[in-house]
């Protein structure tokens, strides 16, 4: 299984000292932060993307090319990279390049951003979303998987004869991931091509959580990539700990009261039973992502929302370091206990895409179709696999 | 068929008039369901219990406190609503539109609604007519034609005869709607675009698109 740290890059002025980190400072201490991950021995590090003001990351493959210029190990990924406003062939080639660069060391995560105007100030139409989301990716996969592409949609100029460079690398895309909150057509979109799916975590109750899960999963069977419970999960989650609760609590109160999205709204104590959000001993946090796994499934990826309203880095590198040592480790040991076999521990990396080989479904645009064609014995051309349908019925 | 209605009422204090006109109302509409034969159950959401959880949900980015969300299933799986505002500043008030403003889009999808507000003066009369009315047009609600005003003068005196009848017009109007049969007989009416079905939103939606569907509606 696999843990890391996601941030929004939201630049917020310490409520404690009322002190506001410059633009510069923000993009440092990002870096840092992802930086302290791999330190600690964390998995993953995410970013958002962004476009308007308090936000930096605008340009996340140049912040994770140069981040992974400096790790080993760590994975490098998005949270999220917006499908809807971006041109496809614009994020074929960057993550292509970045996966060069990073050795594949990166997937990504589709989403569709978090404030209306991106869509008009990219001249997109955000009526559109749901179809801009599912039109690009559907481009982006066969940019990533065919080498000459004839292309015609409904929102991008038409291609003709075109090639996106470079190629990814080893010819095998990097994994992607879907997240959305309350967006079940992209639920069915993770699932219809296999790829994997991400609730944030952080502003919902878990239930509501559980119920997307619960459709991707079944419709990832549906679509016969595996059981249900072999679908690929990723959560969110969000923590804050000290030595006591009290202690923890009376640290971050003023950050949560005053937090962009939730502050001056419900008490710490109601968002905590409302939502994941755990403010409290390391012993805590432990128990309350174990049980994520009861409320979703057992899942493959969990990533924490650490530096935000406002938190300086240094307190976020603690808290990273308390994670990496102190939680993580009994996460890792527990989540694996209680894995039953079937269930991959981990989500597709490129290694395990590279080792699958040129054949594997990972290689095909859609790969629910020829599943689909195979299981109801409908030839589909040449390339049908006669024997293969006759064993299957 | 028993038929159940929820009368949303916004009045702040206790007692208050906002809530004695809902309960007038309530009562007209019961004896009118049952004049024709049915049974009616009535749940009244106070709208001031909910001003807490209202206010969390909103600095939440929408995400609904249990109350919300009961609150939310009870109108729209309700045969009618009667909605009744204190008119606050010329139109209904800021906690009666903080929980219409969490309702799904599809919530009263042809929901009979039964419009009231209580003023000070009868000078808010039109807000029936200028606020509440094209807010639960929006919606897609169907308000009976009759809107109930009742200013502080019209609990007592000479104009308090005219109220009832007002309410009684109203009431009678709402009670056949919630007692009609929906649809047309079948086979005989062919609707050129089906009627949009309610829903509260709290919970997802089962039945998804198929994907191959989505992606051959953009032509890929």
């Amino acid at each position: 299984m696999q843990f890391g740290v996601f941030s929004v890059g939201d630049v917020t002025t310490d409520p404690t000292t009322g002190r506001t980190p410059s633009e510069g400072e923000r993009i440092e201490a990002m870096t840092r932060i992802a930086l302290k991950a791999e330190e600690v021995g964390l998995d993953v590090f995410a970013t958002g993307e962004h476009h308007n003001p308090p936000f930096v990351p605008s340009a996340p493959t140049t912040h994770l090319a140069y981040i992974a210029a400096q790790t080993e190990r760590l994975i490098l990924s998005t949270s999220t990279t917006l499908i809807t406003t971006t041109d496809p062939v614009r994020i074929a080639e960057d993550y292509a390049f970045l996966q060069h660069l990073a050795k594949g060391r990166t997937d990504l995560m589709m989403g569709r951003g978090n404030t209306g105007p991106v869509y008009p100030w990219f001249g997109k139409d955000i009526r559109q979303g749901i179809p801009l989301a599912i039109e690009n990716y559907h481009l982006l996969r066969r940019l990533w998987r065919e080498d000459v592409v004839d292309w015609e949609g409904k929102f991008r100029t038409p291609l003709r004869g075109f090639t996106s460079t470079p190629r990814p690398l080893d010819d095998t895309p990097p994994f992607v991931w879907h997240g959305s909150i309350r967006s079940t057509e992209i639920a069915e979109q993770a699932a219809y091509y296999g790829d994997g799916f991400f609730h944030n975590n952080i502003f919902w109750n878990i239930e509501h959580t559980a119920q997307m899960v619960k459709l991707y999963r079944r419709r990832f069977e549906h679509y016969h990539h595996g059981s249900a419970d072999q679908a690929i999960v990723g959560l969110g989650g969000q923590v804050f700990m000290a030595g006591t609760e009290a202690e923890a609590k009376r640290v971050f109160r003023p950050y949560f009261d005053n937090a962009p999205v939730y502050g001056h709204g419900p008490s710490l104590e109601e968002f905590t039973r409302a939502t994941p959000l755990t403010v409290g001993t390391p012993e805590m946090v432990i128990e309350r992502t174990l049980g994520f796994a009861d409320a979703v499934g057992d899942y493959q990826r969990q990533l924490f929302l650490m530096d935000h309203a406002g938190l300086p880095v240094e307190t976020v590198l603690e808290q990273i370091e308390i994670l990496g040592t102190e939680v993580v480790p009994v996460l890792r040991k527990e989540f694996e206990a209680r894995r039953p076999a079937h269930v991959p521990s981990d989500p597709p990396t490129h290694a395990s895409l590279v080792a699958a080989g040129p054949e594997g479904k990972h290689h095909l645009v859609a790969p629910a179709r020829q599943a689909t064609a195979a299981a109801s014995g409908i030839t589909t051309g040449t390339t049908t696999d006669t024997t293969n349908v006759t064993t299957r019925s | 068929m028993s038929r159940r209605i929820v009368v949303l009422t916004a009045g702040l204090s206790r007692p208050s008039s906002t809530r004695l006109l809902a309960d007038q109302i309530a009562e007209a509409v019961t004896a009118q369901v049952t004049a024709r034969g049915e049974g009616l159950e009535v749940e009244v959401i106070e709208l001031r219990e909910l001003a807490h959880d209202l206010a969390t949900t909103m600095t939440t980015g929408g995400m609904p406190t249990p109350a919300v969300t009961a609150a939310r299933d009870l109108v729209s799986s309700a045969d009618g609503l009667i909605a009744v505002t204190p008119v606050f500043t010329a139109s209904f008030s800021g906690l009666f539109k903080m929980f219409i403003d969490v309702l799904d889009t599809d919530a009263l999808n042809g929901m009979p609604v039964l419009i009231a507000a209580t003023a000070g003066t009868a000078r808010h009369q039109l807000v029936l007519d200028h606020a509440l009315r094209p807010l639960f047009s929006y919606l897609r609600a169907v308000v009976v034609p009759t809107g109930v005003f009742a200013a502080t003068e019209d609990f007592g005196g000479g104009g308090s005869a005219e109220l009832g009848r007002r309410v009684a017009r109203a009431a009678s109007e709402l009670a056949a709607l919630v007692v009609a049969e929906t649809g047309a007989v079948g086979g005989f009416v062919q609707d050129l675009e089906p009627a949009r079905r309610r829903s509260s939103g709290t919970t997802l939606e089962e039945d998804v698109t198929d994907f191959e569907d989505l992606l051959s509606g953009l032509g890929q």
